[in-house]
C-alpha cells in the first residue's frame, strides 16, 4: 500500500483493492539481474531498512569524519528532513507549496526569539523542552492559516499564494521591526540547544541529534503514510472530486498536510538555528527552497526513501564536493562519463564518440596554438592529475572569461539542439558538445563554484522532470489525460 | 495634489511595464494552463540585451548611431532574442511534460527560472549594470503639465506599451493565429482534431509572450536605469499578481491588473513606505484572490469531472 516498499510480487494484499495492487505492479523494475536484486531488496521490510540506515548514519562520525564532513552531514540531514516534510504536502497531498521554506524560517526565528537576548531587556531563554514544542505548535497553526486559501483556491492559484507567503516571510524579517526581528542583520548569539539538563554544544552532538530526529520523523511519517490519513491524502491527490464523493473531507485533509509539513519544517528550523547560533533572512530565501525541491524531485516525489536519498545525493554533490575545484572536476567529468555509459549504446558508438572527442580536443588545441600562443596560455581550473591530463587538450586562453561566457551560451544552445535532433546528428553533435562542455568548465564554471552549484540545481530540476518525472525511487504515476 | 498626479504618472508607467510582462504570462497560461515562473527572468534577459546594445554602439555618452535608431534596435533585438529563448524553453522544458501531472511542469518552470537567473549571474556578474539613460535621452525633454513632469522615456514607454497591447488585442481577436490560440486555450484536443497545429500555436504564443517580456525588460532598463540578474524574480511575481488580479488568461484583465498593481505600488511607495510596498502588493493579491478567485475580469471556471 505504501509507495515505498511495495510487496507487489506477492499479489494483492488483504484490504488493498485491485487498483492499488495494479499500481504496485506498474513499478518499473530494472532489467535482468539488477531487477532480481531490486526485487530481493524490496522484500526487506521498511523497518529493518530504516534501522540499518539509522545505524549507518550513527556510526559514520566515528569512522573519522571530522570538521567539514560533519558540517556537510548536518546540512544534509537538515535538507533531508525538510524534503521529507515537503513530501507530505507535495508528494502525498499533491498540493504545490512554494512557501515551504518560510516554515523552516519560522521555526528558526521562533527558536531565535525564544532563546536569545533579542526581546525584552534580558531576553527570553527558554529551555528546549519548552521552546521547541511552542514553535512547533505555532508552526502548525501557521500552516493551517496558510493552507486556509486551499478551501477556495485550487492548484496553481494556491501555488502562487504560497510563493507569496514565502517571499513575504523574507520581506517581513528583512524590513519589519528591525529592533525585534533583527532586520537584514539577523539575530545572533542564540543559546545552544539545551533541555532536560543536557546542552548540545558540539557539531557532533547536533549530528547525532539530527540522526535521531530523522529516524523518529521517518517513523512517524511511515505510520502516517500507511494510516487512514495517508490514504486520504493520496486519494485527494489523485482526484479531489472522487475523493470528496467518497466522503473524504478534502479541505480538512489538505489543511492537515499543510500543518504536518509545517511542523516538520519548524522542528528542523529550531535545530538549524541552534546549530548555527544565528538566523538571517537570506537563509530562508528561494535558493534553499530550490535545494529542497531538487532533493525531493530527484529522489522521487511521494516516497519517503526517495526524499531521503535525493537529499543525500543532492547535498553530497552540492555541499560536499562542489566547493572544491578538484572534487567538483571529478563530479563534472564523472557525471558526463556516467551519463554516456548509461545512455550511449552500443559500445562501438560510445568508443567512437570518446575517441572523436579526444581527437577533436587535441586538434583544436594544436590549431589554436598555431594561430596564437596566448590562446592556449591559461591553465585549466582543475588541479591535480586531472589538470595535468587536460593541459594540452582543452583550450584555455590567457584571459578565459570571454571564451567561457560565449562558450556557455553556445553550449546551452548546443544541448537544446542535441535533445531535439534525431539519431545520426545527435551522435555527431555530441562530440563538439562534450568538448565545449569541458572548455566551459575549465574556463568559467569551475572558477565560480558558488554560481555553478546553483546552475546545477536548476538543471537537476529541469532534467529530472523531463527525463524521469518519478525521480530515482518514486513510483511512476499513471496519468489520465483530462 | 501635484505629488498625487506625479505618483499617478509614475504608477501608470510602471503599470504599463507590468502589464506587458503580465500579458505574456497570461497568454502562456491561457494556452498551456502553466504558470511560467521563468517569465520574469525572460524580462531580465531582455534588460541585459538592451544594455549590451547600448554598449556595442559606443556606450551612453558616445553613441555612434542616432538615438531613435538605437531604441529601435534595442527593442527589436530584445523582442527577437527573448522570444526565441522563450520558444526554446517551451520546446526543451515544457513540451515533454504536456501530459504530465500538473505539478511537474510547475517544478520545471521553477528550475528554468533558477537556471536562467544563475546563468545571468555567471555570465554578467553580480554587479548592477547601469543604462545611463539620461546621457542620451535628456530628462528635460518631455511634457510639463503644471508641476507634473512626464519625461520622454515615460511617454515613449507608455505609447509603446499601449501600441503593443492594442496590437496584441487585434492579433488575438482578428487574425487566424489569434483564433487558433483561442481554440487551443479552450480545448487543446478538440483544436487538434480540427486540424490546428497545436505545437506551432503554442510555440507562437510563447514567442509573442516572451517577446513582450523582452520589450518590457528594455523599457525597465530605460526607466529604472539598472539591470541585475535578480530583477526578474520580483517583477515576475508582480506580473503574476497583475494577471491574477485581472483574471488569469484574460488579456484585458492582464492590462488592467498591471496598471492597478503599478499604481498601487507607486502610491504605497509615495505615501506609506517603500519598505512595505512589496508586502502590501502581495497582501492585495491575497485579498483579491480570496474575495474573487477568478480575478476582476476572469470567468469563473466550472470544475469538470
Amino acid at each position: 500500500m505504501s509507495l515505498d516498499s511495495q510487496p507487489s510480487a506477492a499479489g494483492p494484499q488483504v484490504g488493498a483493492d485491485e487498483w492499488v495492487a495494479r499500481q504496485g505492479r506498474r513499478r518499473e523494475y530494472l532489467p535482468g539481474r539488477l531487477g532480481t536484486a531490486q526485487r530481493q531488496f524490496e522484500r526487506i521490510g521498511f523497518w529493518p531498512r530504516l534501522a540499518v540506515v539509522g545505524l549507518v548514519g550513527a556510526v559514520l562520525p566515528s569512522l573519522g569524519l571530522g570538521g567539514f564532513q560533519l558540517q556537510v552531514g548536518i546540512d544534509t540531514l537538515v535538507i533531508m528532513l525538510l524534503a521529507l516534510g515537503l513530501n507530505i504536502v507535495v508528494g502525498w497531498a499533491g498540493v504545490l507549496d512554494l512557501g515551504y521554506v518560510a516554515f523552516f524560517g519560522f521555526g528558526a526565528y521562533g527558536y531565535a526569539l525564544l532563546s536569545s537576548a533579542q526581546i525584552g531587556s534580558h531576553g527570553i531563554h527558554l529551555p528546549a523542552e519548552l521552546s521547541v514544542p511552542i514553535v512547533m505548535v505555532a508552526a502548525a497553526a501557521l500552516g493551517l492559516l496558510v493552507g486556509l486559501p486551499s478551501r477556495r483556491l485550487i492548484g496553481d492559484y494556491l501555488a502562487i499564494v504560497t510563493l507569496f507567503f514565502g517571499e513575504a516571510f523574507v520581506e517581513f524579517t528583512n524590513n519589519v521591526a528591525p529592533g525585534d526581528f533583527g532586520g537584514a542583520n539577523g539575530i545572533v548569539g542564540l543559546d545552544t540547544l539545551h533541555g532536560f539538563g543536557v546542552s548540545i554544544t558540539s557539531n557532533a552532538g547536533y549530528y547525532y541529534l539530527l540522526v535521531i530526529v530523522a529516524v523518529v520523523v521517518i517513523s512517524v511519517l511511515r505510520l502516517l503514510d500507511t494510516s487512514r490519513t495517508g490514504r486520504a491524502w493520496r486519494a485527494v491527490r489523485e482526484d479531489p472530486l472522487a475523493a470528496a464523493s467518497m466522503t473524504i473531507p478534502v479541505n480538512r485533509v489538505k489543511l492537515m498536510a499543510f500543518a504536518f509539513g509545517a511542523v516538520v519544517a519548524a522542528l528542523v528550523g529550531t535545530i538549524y538555528a541552534a546549530q548555527q547560533i544565528s538566523v538571517f533572512p537570506t537563509d530562508f530565501d528561494t535558493p534553499i527552497l530550490i535545494l529542497i525541491y531538487a532533493a525531493l524531485v530527484l529522489g522521487g516525489v511521494g516516497s519517503i526513501a526517495g526524499a531521503a536519498t535525493g537529499a543525500l545525493v543532492v547535498m553530497i554533490i552540492y555541499d560536499g564536493l562542489l566547493r572544491n575545484a578538484t572534487y567538483s572536476g571529478y563530479i563534472f567529468y564523472g557525471l558526463i562519463v556516467l551519463t554516456l555509459l548509461i545512455k550511449l549504446r552500443p559500445w562501438r558508438r560510445l568508443a567512437a564518440v570518446l575517441a572523436a572527442t579526444v581527437a577533436l580536443g587535441f586538434a583544436a588545441h594544436a590549431i589554436a596554438r598555431a594561430i596564437s600562443a596566448s590562446a592556449v596560455a591559461g591553465a585549466p581550473q582543475s588541479t591535480g592529475w586531472l589538470g595535468d591530463a587536460l593541459r594540452d587538450w582543452v583550450i584555455v586562453p590567457a584571459s578565459p572569461q570571454a571564451l567561457g561566457d560565449w562558450g556557455y551560451v553556445v553550449l546551452v544552445c548546443l544541448l537544446i539542439a542535441l535533445v531535439q535532433v534525431k539519431h545520426p546528428w545527435r551522435t555527431v553533435l555530441l562530440v563538439p558538445a562534450l568538448y565545449l562542455a569541458s572548455v566551459v568548465w575549465e574556463t568559467a564554471l569551475a572558477a565560480q563554484p558558488a554560481v555553478t552549484r546553483q546552475i546545477m540545481l536548476g538543471a537537476i530540476l529541469i532534467v529530472t522532470m523531463v527525463a524521469r518525472p518519478q525521480g530515482l525511487l518514486g513510483t511512476r504515476r499513471v496519468e489520465t489525460p483530462i | 495634489m501635484a505629488f498625487f498626479f506625479q505618483e499617478l504618472v509614475n504608477g501608470i508607467t510602471t503599470g504599463a511595464l507590468y502589464a506587458l510582462v503580465a500579458l505574456g504570462f497570461s497568454m502562456v497560461y491561457g494556452v498551456l494552463k502553466l504558470l511560467n515562473f521563468a517569465h520574469g527572468d525572460l524580462y531580465m534577459v531582455g534588460a541585459y540585451i538592451g544594455f549590451f546594445v547600448i554598449r556595442w554602439f559606443g556606450g551612453p555618452t558616445a553613441l555612434t548611431i542616432p538615438v531613435p535608431l538605437l531604441l529601435v534596435i534595442m527593442f527589436v533585438l530584445a523582442a527577437g532574442l527573448v522570444g526565441g529563448l522563450g520558444v526554446a524553453i517551451e520546446r526543451f522544458a515544457y513540451r515533454p511534460l504536456r501530459n504530465a501531472p500538473r505539478i511537474a511542469p510547475l517544478i520545471t518552470a521553477i528550475g528554468v527560472s533558477f537556471f536562467l537567473e544563475n546563468s545571468a549571474l555567471l555570465l554578467f556578474g553580480a554587479q548592477y549594470r547601469i543604462y545611463n539613460t539620461p546621457d542620451f535621452i535628456s530628462f528635460s525633454t518631455g511634457i510639463r503639465i503644471g508641476s507634473v513632469s512626464i519625461d520622454a522615456v515615460q511617454i515613449m514607454c507608455l505609447l509603446l506599451g499601449l501600441m503593443l497591447m492594442v496590437g496584441l488585442r487585434l492579433l488575438v481577436s482578428r487574425t487566424r493565429l489569434g483564433k487558433q490560440m483561442r481554440a487551443v486555450a479552450v480545448d487543446r484536443e478538440a483544436a487538434e482534431m480540427l486540424g490546428i497545429n497545436v505545437n506551432f500555436t503554442i510555440a507562437a504564443t510563447f514567442f509573442i509572450g516572451s517577446a513582450l517580456a523582452g520589450v518590457a525588460g528594455v523599457m525597465a532598463g530605460l526607466l529604472f536605469n539598472q539591470v541585475n540578474s535578480t530583477i526578474g524574480f520580483l517583477v515576475g511575481l508582480k506580473a503574476f499578481t497583475a494577471s491574477v488580479v485581472g483574471g488569469i488568461g484574460s488579456i484585458p484583465g492582464a492590462m488592467l491588473g498591471g496598471l492597478l498593481i503599478g499604481i498601487a505600488e507607486s502610491f504605497i511607495t509615495g505615501y506609506i513606505s517603500s519598505l512595505y510596498s512589496d508586502l502590501l502588493v502581495f497582501a492585495l493579491l491575497i485579498v483579491v484572490m480570496l474575495v474573487r478567485p477568478s480575478g476582476l475580469l476572469g470567468q469563473v471556471q466550472l470544475q469538470k469531472v
